[in-house]
C-alpha cells in the first residue's frame, strides 16, 4: 500500500512514470540490449534451463516422456535419500573432507604469503612465487596421475608411509588415507595460487603504520599482530566466507578421478554420489534431488555466513 | 638499513631454507615425470619414485606415444576446442562485460543480479546433462564449447576493465555517431587488451585441462580431447580401444605414461614462465570488489 501511495506522490511531484522511464531507457540503450542478447541466451540455456530442469527432482523423470510429461512424486526422492544408508555416509565424508581441507588449505596460503612478504631479495621472492603457482596450471587429470604415482606402494610418499606402517598397498586403495591424500595434494595444487590474493593485500598495507608501530616500541611480533594481520583481515574474511559457503560442495572431479570401489566408504561425497547414481546408474530424478538438496544447502549456508559476517565485521560479499 | 638483530638473522636463514624446500616440493612431481619419461623403464621401477636425473637415456617411450593414433586425434580435438572455444568465450565475455559496465542502463542491475546468482546456485549436473542433450549437442565437440561459453567470474573481470576506461572516450565516439558495437570493438576492446590477454589465457588453460564434460557427453573415441585420452592411459593404464591394433592394447609401461603426460603438458610448461605474470594479474583484477 505504502509503495502505491509513494508512486502516485512521485508522479504528482513531476517525476516520470515507470513506463516513460522504460521508453526513454530503450531509446537510449537499445543497442546495448541487442548486444547483450547472446549473453542472455547463454545464461537462459545453460544456467536457468537446468535450474528449471531440476524440477525432475519432484517427478519420476522418464527421458522419453520429457520433463513435462513425467509424473509428479513430491518429495519421494528426498525422503528416499534421507532414509538411505548412503545419506549419512556421503554427508559424513563431505563434511570430513571439506572441514579438513579448510583447516589445512585455508591458513596455509596466508602463512605462505606472510613468509614470502618477509623475503627481502625481490628476485628470490618472485622466483618463489612463480614456482608456487605452477601446480595450479597442471591439469587435474595429470595432477591425479601424479598423486597416483607418488602414493603408490612403490612411490615416494606411499613407499615412505608403508615403510612406517608396514602396509603394502597404494594409499589410494586404503580408505583411511583418502582424506589425507586428497587434502595434502590439494595443498600442493593450490597453496601458491591462493596466496596471490594475500600477497597483494600485504603489499597494500600502509608502510607508515609499520613506522608508527616501531616508534611505539613494537617488535616484529607486535607489527605482525597489530599491523599486518589487521591490514589483511578483510581479505581473509572474504575468502573465509567464500570457503565456508562451499562447505558442502567438495569438487566431484578430483574425487571421481581418485576414488575406486575400495575407498567409496570414505571417499564418496555428495556430488560424486550424484554423478554415479545419475549418470552411471541412471537414477536421474533421485540424483537430481540429491544435487538440489546440496545446492540449496550450499546457497543457504553462503547467505547465512555472509549475513553473520556482515553483522560482526561489516564485511560481506554483496 | 639498520642492523639486524640475531633473532631476525636466524629467521631469515630459516625462511630461505624453508622456501627452497618448498620450491623443490612444488616442482619435484613434474621434474620426476620429466626425467623418468626419458629414462629406462627398469631403472625407473628400481628408483621407487626418487629420481633426480635421467637414468639410462632413451626416447623409446616417446616413440611409443607418438605411435598412438588417439594421441594425435586428441591433440587435434583439443586444438579445435581451444581455438573455437576461446574465440566464442572472448566474444561473449566482452559483450556481457561491456553491457554490465555501462551505467544508466535500467535493466542493468537486474540482469547483473540474475547473472551473479548463477555463480552461487545451479540446477546440478543431471539437469545440465539433459539440457545439453536436448539441444542435440551430445557426442559433439560443441558440447565442450557452448555450455562453457562464459565464465561469470571472467566476465566480472572483463566488466571491471571496461569500467576503468574513462567515460569521455565513449561520449566523444557517440558524438561522432559511432554505434555501440563499434565503440565496443574499436575503442573499448583495444584499450582493455591487457585484460583480454589474461582472459584468453584463463579460458585457454581451462579448455586445455577440462575433461569432465567430454567424459559425459562424448561417445566416439575419435572425438575425445587429449585429457580424456590421457585419463585412460595414465589412470587406467590402458588404451581400451576396440579400433586400435593389438600393440595399443598391451599394458602400458610406466615410462610411456610419463611420456604421455609430458606430451600433453608441454604447451603449458612452455608458455607458463612467460605468461605467469599475466595469470597473476587476472587474480588482482578479479579481487577488486564491486
Amino acid at each position: 500500500m505504502s509503495t502505491a501511495t509513494k508512486k502516485t506522490q512521485l508522479t504528482k511531484s513531476g517525476k516520470p512514470r515507470l513506463s516513460s522511464i522504460l521508453k526513454s531507457d530503450w531509446r537510449m540503450n537499445y543497442e546495448l540490449y541487442i548486444l547483450v542478447i547472446p549473453v542472455l541466451v547463454f545464461y537462459i540455456l545453460f544456467h536457468y534451463k537446468p535450474i528449471y530442469g531440476a524440477i525432475i527432482a519432484f517427478k519420476d523423470f522418464n527421458p522419453v516422456k520429457g520433463i513435462m510429461g513425467s509424473d509428479w512424486v513430491g518429495f519421494k526422492h528426498f525422503v528416499d535419500f534421507f532414509n538411505s544408508l548412503s545419506f549419512w555416509e556421503v554427508l559424513r565424508n563431505t563434511v570430513r573432507i571439506s572441514v579438513s581441507s579448510i583447516l589445512v588449505n585455508f591458513p596455509a596460503p596466508i602463512i605462505l604469503a606472510l613468509l614470502i612478504n618477509e623475503i627481502r631479495q625481490k628476485k628470490f621472492a618472485s622466483c618463489v612465487k612463480t614456482v608456487s603457482y605452477f601446480p595450479h596450471f597442471i591439469s587435474l587429470v595429470v595432477s591425479c596421475a601424479m598423486i597416483k604415482y607418488f602414493v603408490a606402494d612403490t612411490g615416494l610418499i606411499g613407499g615412505f608411509v608403508n615403510s612406517i606402517t608396514g602396509g603394502k598397498v597404494s594409499l589410494l586403495n586404503d580408505p583411511d588415507y583418502f582424506t589425507a591424500v586428497y587434502v595434502g595434494s590439494g595443498l600442493w595444487q593450490e597453496v601458491g595460487w591462493s596466496s596471490i590474493i594475500y600477497v597483494s593485500a600485504l603489499s597494500a598495507v600502509d608502510q607508515q603504520l609499520y613506522e608508527a608501530a616501531r616508534i611505539d616500541g613494537a617488535n616484529r611480533w607486535g607489527e605482525l599482530i597489530h599491523v599486518t594481520i589487521p591490514g589483511i583481515l578483510p581479505t581473509i574474511i572474504i575468502m573465509l566466507i567464500l570457503k565456508l559457503g562451499q562447505l558442502l560442495s567438495v569438487g566431484y572431479e578430483k574425487i571421481i578421478l581418485l576414488y575406486n570401489p575400495l575407498t567409496y566408504e570414505k571417499a564418496d561425497v555428495i556430488l560424486s554420489y550424484v554423478y554415479r547414481k545419475g549418470l552411471q546408474e541412471f537414477g536421474y530424478s533421485f540424483s537430481t534431488a540429491v544435487g538440489l538438496f546440496n545446492s540449496t544447502i550450499n546457497f543457504l549456508f553462503l547467505v547465512l555466513v555472509n549475513y553473520i559476517s556482515k553483522k560482526v565485521s561489516e564485511i560481506s560479499l554483496w | 638499513m639498520n642492523k639486524l638483530s640475531t633473532g631476525r638473522k636466524i629467521f631469515e636463514v630459516l625462511n630461505t631454507i624453508f622456501m627452497i624446500c618448498f620450491m623443490v616440493a612444488m616442482i619435484y612431481p613434474m621434474w620426476f615425470i620429466l626425467v623418468a619419461s626419458f629414462s629406462d623403464n627398469s631403472e625407473v621401477m628400481k628408483a621407487g619414485g626418487s629420481l633426480l636425473w635421467i637414468k639410462g637415456f632413451t626416447t623409446a617411450a616417446y616413440k611409443s606415444v607418438f605411435k598412438l593414433d588417439t594421441i594425435w586425434s586428441g591433440y587435434g580435438n583439443t586444438l579445435f576446442i581451444l581455438v573455437v572455444g576461446v574465440f566464442i568465450n572472448i566474444l561473449l565475455t566482452a559483450l556481457g562485460g561491456y553491457f554490465l559496465s555501462r551505467k544508466n542502463v535500467f535493466w542493468g542491475k537486474y540482469i547483473a543480479i540474475a547473472i551473479v546468482f548463477t555463480m552461487y546456485f545451479s540446477g546440478g549436473i543431471i539437469p545440465f546433462y539433459f539440457t545439453v542433450k536436448d539441444l542435440h549437442l551430445d557426442n559433439s565437440l560443441w558440447a565442450l564449447i557452448l555450455p562453457t561459453a562464459i565464465s561469470t567470474y571472467n566476465m566480472i573481470i572483463m566488466r571491471t576493465a571496461f569500467s576503468a576506461i574513462p567515460d569521455s572516450l565513449e561520449e566523444s565516439a557517440k558524438l561522432d555517431g559511432a554505434k555501440q558495437i563499434s565503440i565496443l570493438f574499436r575503442i573499448m576492446f583495444p584499450l582493455a587488451m591487457p585484460t583480454v590477454a589474461v582472459l584468453i589465457l584463463y579460458y585457454g588453460v581451462h579448455h586445455w585441462n577440462s575433461w569432465f564434460n567430454a567424459m559425459i557427453f562424448l561417445r566416439d573415441r575419435q572425438k575425445f580431447p587429449l585429457q580424456l585420452i590421457l585419463r585412460e592411459i595414465v589412470l587406467y593404464s590402458t588404451t581400451s580401444d576396440d579400433m586400435a591394433g593389438a600393440a595399443d592394447r598391451e599394458a602400458i609401461g610406466e615410462t610411456i605414461q610419463y611420456a604421455t603426460i609430458v606430451v600433453a603438458t608441454a604447451p603449458i610448461l612452455l608458455i607458463y614462465p612467460f605468461m605467469q605474470r599475466y595469470f597473476v594479474k587476472g587474480v588482482m583484477i578479479g579481487a577488486v570488489k564491486g
